[in-house]
């Protein structure tokens, strides 16, 4: 695909970043660039972007071969509650599940736990009389006139969640409800979560159908925009988008599923960190992932990010499992917490800095943006730090104003605190870098990893401002900042393979299994699947894998079962049991004597071939820069100390440079700290490692 | 050393978190992989818990932290050798009824016993006449098994498994739950092992101590911060068929704190006694949390919590008393301790709460004749209102469990659950407002009959207020027709009607007239205090 231009475009609170790939002399050649996110239209940032980066590589928008889209402007609707006016709609008897969650403490020595609000208050739950039992028989058949009494209610919301018990076994409630709503009140959204999210347990259903029908209407039209806009460009490519899982799905399903495009962003940001990982022969590394408004934290084993089935976004007690809102999609697992460059800095009650979740966004931003912003937040710091070149920031687009980052910080945490805007600059970063590397910790400890054994790769527009301070704190001796570092996720995008999972929920027991049945259901989806990434991509070949999920009769959670040769298209039972039977064991020590095994999810993965990594060479012997002086803070001395400042482009392979100094380039700046070393590598990756304090 | 130290224990409680997932994942009783009614820590060899799952509940983790040490004693240490696996359900060496099956798994490194895995979880049935209060003695109660081998040397004994199918109504899910038990440990086992390897040690004797020791010295100092003092408190509880007293003295030392509930009632007749074991459990955890909730729970962090109780009283009960229902009284013991403590740590504690899960199991038979389902749920009331918050709605305190969830419930058996939702005007008045309880109804899927047992308690005594906070609002258990039942009671469900259940809301806390007139707003707004409770308690004028 080397006459190809592929533009990888990604939405993040703060900045739309516009990636464009093309033919170049010597492979494929990258033009980038950064526009600030426009929150009232998103796509106006794209289309500038799109025009800048086609002019760049003298090309017409028209010339684009397709467009792979992600964007957190889901989430951050989520993070920060600023999603459409939504109802739920569910079963009489059960307006509280959302509230009542688990019923339990996420934390147990907390006498005073405050548990997270709700998505949608109680005054927008209301109840149908309906019921359906567990077998899928309806116990109480739903009356059309009562679902024309609560029409009144529901008028003045946007959205509505329609979730009933066991709908996922037989939806026609729900539909029942969609159809008086369509026929009735048109104007309102409509989430069903037996499409949404058609899994057994409740609340888990409840929250994610919410979630989806909250930022749905913000989505939907912003879709429908985004696709209108670009035809009028000239851009009549087909436009797809990046889900949370790391594949790919159209802009029709996007628009009707949106919670699935939820971590779609740092999907891609996971995506490009494991390319590079990849390329540099590394089996543990930590991505980090620092925008405007969050920071995203996954861990990659042997190149692949891990994954997950469900996640929880928002977390609300110092990033505590369970504290959030369970999201159950497929999706890579990370964490994401309310810490970015634009994470605005305040004083609490008892006298100490916090930092976000609350953002300036892009509109009006920072301070030190100029554009109304008068509250402090972690890129004001980071200004009067020295961290940031006022002249050069974002690629020169956007110039930075000192003053008004210092009078910011000093008003709203210096004159309380009694420091000076220095002091207090200090104490903003050192918070939010703390709150990062605490998040970190959390998620390698329930992952059960000891992050001392980790490389930590870093991008997104603040992290290389960052990375190296959450090094220090994270006991991590390595760091790489790869070229493109500020628009990672978008060059992510490009990266993934065209990959589609269909996935059939169909109970079948082994000791009643029927080999023509099973055999029909793996050919049907291997078909689905193949015939997505085959409209996606006309000519590469396809590799498909197929999983059973299976368990004991009785079991809640199933195992995922890897199938392959005969037993991937025509499977046995006494084939499936020997499988089933021996990777169990392996999990988990032994089998269980005697009780009877079923399929409960059949799932088969149709993708394109990753193509290899291209290996980067080991760095040869090089200068030692010395750079240009530059004042910086040092944060361990807690003093300023005199550095140096070095332009990314001299470190060419194997160039080395010693911190502390700033590594600067058009995009962003990356801070090497006392005590490392910077190397230049060949791909253009900063490869930064412990050398110890002198 | 230290930072590696820290560092691997770290790890040891990731490690006890993927123990706990393992068991999860792999349980086949509702209570166990929906509820997570259970909990899992790893020990020193010497039997010294030194890391426990979050994931668990207090009268679990704090009960198995004992066990291990009668393990050691009953097995031999000298008779221990890889590929064991160790299991009872003994409620005074395990966790205090016969329900709990314990599991406890030898780590051997390099030809050397270690350390172990110990996990416990509840099953569904263990035989006898069920899960209920009815027994009169251990006899009646079910299933026992004694100290014994599960596995030794890798090879499972079947004899026992074939037993405790024969004894138990659902073989199945309680045959499933123990060789998930199994499989959790073994999780555990291979990443101490692997943990072990990578740091090239022969043991974790180094790292046991400096765990012990540091959590420990971490507790003194928080216990030395407190005035030295001794409070004295009681509290009535329904009991089965007569109120029962709990009474405890607390008092406060340079390097512990003491807490003794002399004054208790006596034994009761039926399945509501409370092991020793279960009672240091949660008296242990009421301190804990009040004075020292974020040193990690282990040996050294309880050492310092001394709770005794008469023997004799109902608090630690002797062989062969009943037992099986002791959670319902053992979960009233913090309220107890916190009634004390709050005379000697003000604006710490909070009010009385709904306390004991509001538990129930049901039996279903089919019309035609087939097999009976036993169906256990975990449902609960509403916390006491904090010194400066409002109580959790719907809330487990003290246990740490979930409830299940109603679809996996039904799932579980032909039952359904008609309603499940918060109790509005069940919250006690206060300054702060106790935690709103639930309401449920409960039926038979159509051609099915139902037997009830109800597990409850706060019906004749519901939680109090404090400093001026109300009462939150009692148990009522009722029949669809209207026909009550005391609190712990076995009734069947006549055909076409349906159990409907009210489960406690928590006290208040400080005088209604001075909640906020914005939070009282709040309250009628969305429901959870009623237009005309509101203006009663206190005094809106919407």
């Amino acid at each position: 695909m080397t006459d190809s231009f592929n533009l990888g475009v990604d939405i993040g609170g703060t900045f739309t970043d516009v990636v464009l790939e093309g033919p170049g002399p010597s492979g494929p050649r990258l033009h980038s660039t950064k526009v600030l996110t426009t929150y009232a239209a998103p796509e106006d940032a794209i289309l500038d972007g799109t025009a800048r980066v086609c002019a760049a590589a003298g090309i017409a928008p028209g010339r684009l071969s397709r467009i792979i889209h992600g964007t957190t402007l889901a989430t951050n609707a989520l993070i920060e509650r600023r999603g459409a006016r939504t109802a739920l709609v569910t079963t009489e008897g059960f307006r509280d599940v959302l509230e009542m969650r688990t019923e339990s403490r996420f934390e147990q020595y907390d006498l005073n736990l405050v548990l997270p609000e709700p998505l949608i208050p109680r005054d927008a739950r209301f109840t149908l009389p309906e019921r359906v039992d567990a077998t899928g028989r309806v116990l109480r058949p739903l009356d059309p006139a009562a679902v024309e009494a609560r029409l009144p209610a529901l008028e003045g919301f946007e959205s509505v969640a329609v979730g009933f018990l066991h709908s996922y076994l037989d939806p026609s409630h729900e539909r029942l409800v969609r159809d008086v709503l369509a026929r009735r009140l048109p104007h309102l959204s409509v989430s069903l979560s037996s499409e949404v999210s058609p899994q057994m347990r409740e609340y888990e259903r409840f929250n994610t159908t919410c979630a989806n029908a909250y930022v749905r209407p913000m989505m939907e039209s912003y879709l429908g925009r985004l696709r209108d806009r670009l035809r009028a460009l000239g851009a009549e490519c087909p436009v797809f988008l990046m889900h949370s899982g790391g594949g790919i799905v159209s802009v029709e399903t996007a628009a009707r599923f949106p919670v699935r495009l939820v971590e779609s962003g740092p999907a891609g940001g996971a995506i490009f960190a494991a390319d590079v990982a990849r390329r540099h022969g590394l089996a543990r590394v930590l991505s980090f992932d620092m925008g405007g408004t969050t920071a995203k934290i996954c861990l990659v084993r042997d190149g692949q990010p891990k994954t997950a089935r469900v996640f929880e976004v928002a977390r609300s007690y110092r990033f505590k499992k369970g504290s959030g809102m369970p999201i159950s999609i497929p999706v890579i697992d990370m964490v994401e917490i309310g810490a970015g460059g634009g994470s605005l800095a305040r004083v609490d009650g008892l006298g100490r800095i916090q930092v976000g979740p609350e953002s300036a966004g892009s509109e009006p931003g920072p301070a030190a943006y100029g554009r109304g912003g008068t509250r402090p937040a972690v890129t004001d710091a980071d200004l009067v730090l020295g961290r940031l070149d006022p002249a050069n920031f974002a690629g020169g687009t956007l110039s930075l104003h000192p003053d008004r980052a210092t009078a910011a910080l000093r008003a709203h945490v210096g004159e309380p605190l009694g420091l000076d805007a220095t002091g207090a600059a200090f104490g903003v970063s050192e918070t939010v870098d703390e709150t990062m590397a605490n998040a970190a910790r959390v998620h390698a400890v329930e992952n059960g990893e000891d992050l001392a054994h980790y490389t930590m790769i870093a991008f997104g527009g603040a992290a290389p401002l960052h990375a190296g301070r959450l090094c220090e704190k994270l006991g991590i001796d390595r760091l790489l900042v790869p070229p493109g570092a500020g628009v990672g996720s978008a060059i992510g995008f490009l990266r993934a393979p065209y990959a589609f999972e269909a996935t059939r929920s169909a109970y079948m027991r082994l000791d009643a299994f029927d080999e023509k049945e099973a055999a029909a259901i793996l050919a049907d989806l291997a078909e689905e699947a193949s015939s997505f990434v085959r409209s996606c991509d006309a000519h590469a070949p396809i590799g498909t894998e197929t999983r059973l999920y299976m368990r004991y009769r009785g079991q809640g959670w199933e195992i995922p079962v890897p199938l392959d040769g005969p037993l991937a298209t025509t499977p046995t039972a006494r084939g499936l049991l020997a499988r089933f039977t021996e990777d169990y064991a392996a999990l988990f020590g032994r089998a269980v004597d005697g009780l009877p095994v079923e399929i409960t999810v059949w799932a088969v993965n149709a993708a394109t071939p990753v193509p290899p990594p291209r290996p980067t060479p080991p760095a040869p012997p090089g200068p030692r820069l010395e750079g240009t002086p530059r004042r910086l803070w040092d944060p361990v001395a807690a003093a300023w100390t005199d550095a140096h400042e070095i332009p990314r482009a001299d470190l060419a392979d194997g160039a080395t440079a010693t911190g502390p100094c700033a590594v600067t380039e058009a995009e962003t700046t990356v801070i090497v700290p006392a005590g490392f070393t910077v190397t230049g590598r060949a791909d253009g990756v900063l490869d930064i490692r412990r050398t110890g304090r002198p | 050393m230290s930072v590696q130290n820290q560092i691997m224990w770290n790890r040891l409680v990731s490690i006890v978190e993927e123990q706990a997932q393992a068991l999860v994942r792999t349980a086949f009783s509702t209570s166990v992989r929906e509820a997570g009614d259970l909990s899992a820590g790893i020990y020193d060899q010497r039997g010294r818990m030194l890391a426990q799952a979050v994931t668990g509940t207090p009268g679990h983790v704090n009960a198995m932290a004992e066990a291990v040490r009668h393990f050691i004693r009953e097995i031999g240490r000298d008779t221990m050798a890889p590929g064991d696996v160790y299991v009872t359900n003994d409620p005074w060496m395990g966790t205090g009824h016969l329900h709990d099956i314990t599991v406890c798994t030898p780590v051997f490194h390099r030809d050397a016993l270690v350390g172990f895995f110990a996990c416990t979880a509840h099953v569904v049935d263990m035989g006898g006449r069920g899960f209920g209060a009815e027994g009169e003695s251990l006899w009646e109660e079910g299933f026992q098994i004694p100290i014994t081998r599960f596995a030794d040397r890798g090879a499972v004994d079947r004899t026992l498994v074939a037993l405790l199918r024969a004894n138990v109504r659902e073989p199945d899910q309680v045959a499933g739950d123990l060789y998930a038990l199994a499989a959790c440990n073994e999780v555990g086992l291979r990443r101490l092992r692997a943990m072990l390897d990578e740091y090239a040690l022969p043991d974790i004797e180094a790292l046991a101590d400096f765990i012990v020791d540091s959590s420990y010295a971490a507790t003194v100092r928080a216990i030395a911060a407190l005035p030295r003092a001794r409070a004295s408190h009681s509290m009535v509880t329904d009991g089965y068929a007569t109120p029962i007293t709990l009474a405890c003295t607390v008092e406060t030392h340079p390097d512990r704190i003491t807490c003794d509930f002399a004054g208790t009632s006596g034994p009761d007749p039926k399945g509501i006694n409370v092991p020793l074991i279960y009672t240091q459990a949660y008296g242990a955890y009421a301190l804990k949390i009040a004075v020292a909730p974020e040193v990690p729970n282990n040996a050294g962090s309880l050492a310092p919590f001394v709770v005794t109780a008469p023997e004799g009283t109902i608090l630690n009960a002797r062989r062969p008393a009943p037992v099986a229902l002791r959670h319902v009284i053992g979960h009233l013991i913090p309220d107890t301790v916190f009634g004390a403590l709050d005379q000697i740590l003000p604006d710490t504690v909070p009010a009385e709460g709904a306390g004991a899960l509001c538990n129930f199991q049901v039996t279903l038979r089919p019309h035609d004749g087939g097999r009976a389902t036993e169906v256990l749920t975990f449902n609960s009331g509403g916390t006491g209102a904090r010194p400066r918050l409002d109580g959790l709605n719907a809330t487990a305190f003290p246990s740490g469990v979930m409830t299940m969830p109603v679809e996996a419930t039904e799932h579980a058996g032909p039952v359904v659950v008609w309603r499940k939702e918060l109790r509005p005007d069940s919250g006690g008045p206060g300054r702060f407002r106790g935690g709103l309880g639930q309401c449920m109804e409960v039926g038979p899927r159509p051609g099915h009959s139902m037997e009830f047992r109800a597990q409850f308690d706060r019906m004749r005594h519901p939680p109090r207020g404090r400093h001026g906070g109300r009462d939150g609002a009692p148990t009522v258990v009722e029949l669809s027709d209207g026909t009550r039942f005391p609190a712990k009671a076995r009734f069947p469900v006549p055909e076409g009607q349906t159990v409907r259940l009210a489960f406690p809301g928590g006290g208040g806390m400080g005088p209604p007239s001075e909640r906020d007139a914005q939070a009282v707003a709040r309250d009628v707004r969305l429901g959870y205090v009623s237009e005309e409770a509101a203006r009663r308690d206190y005094g809106w004028e919407g």
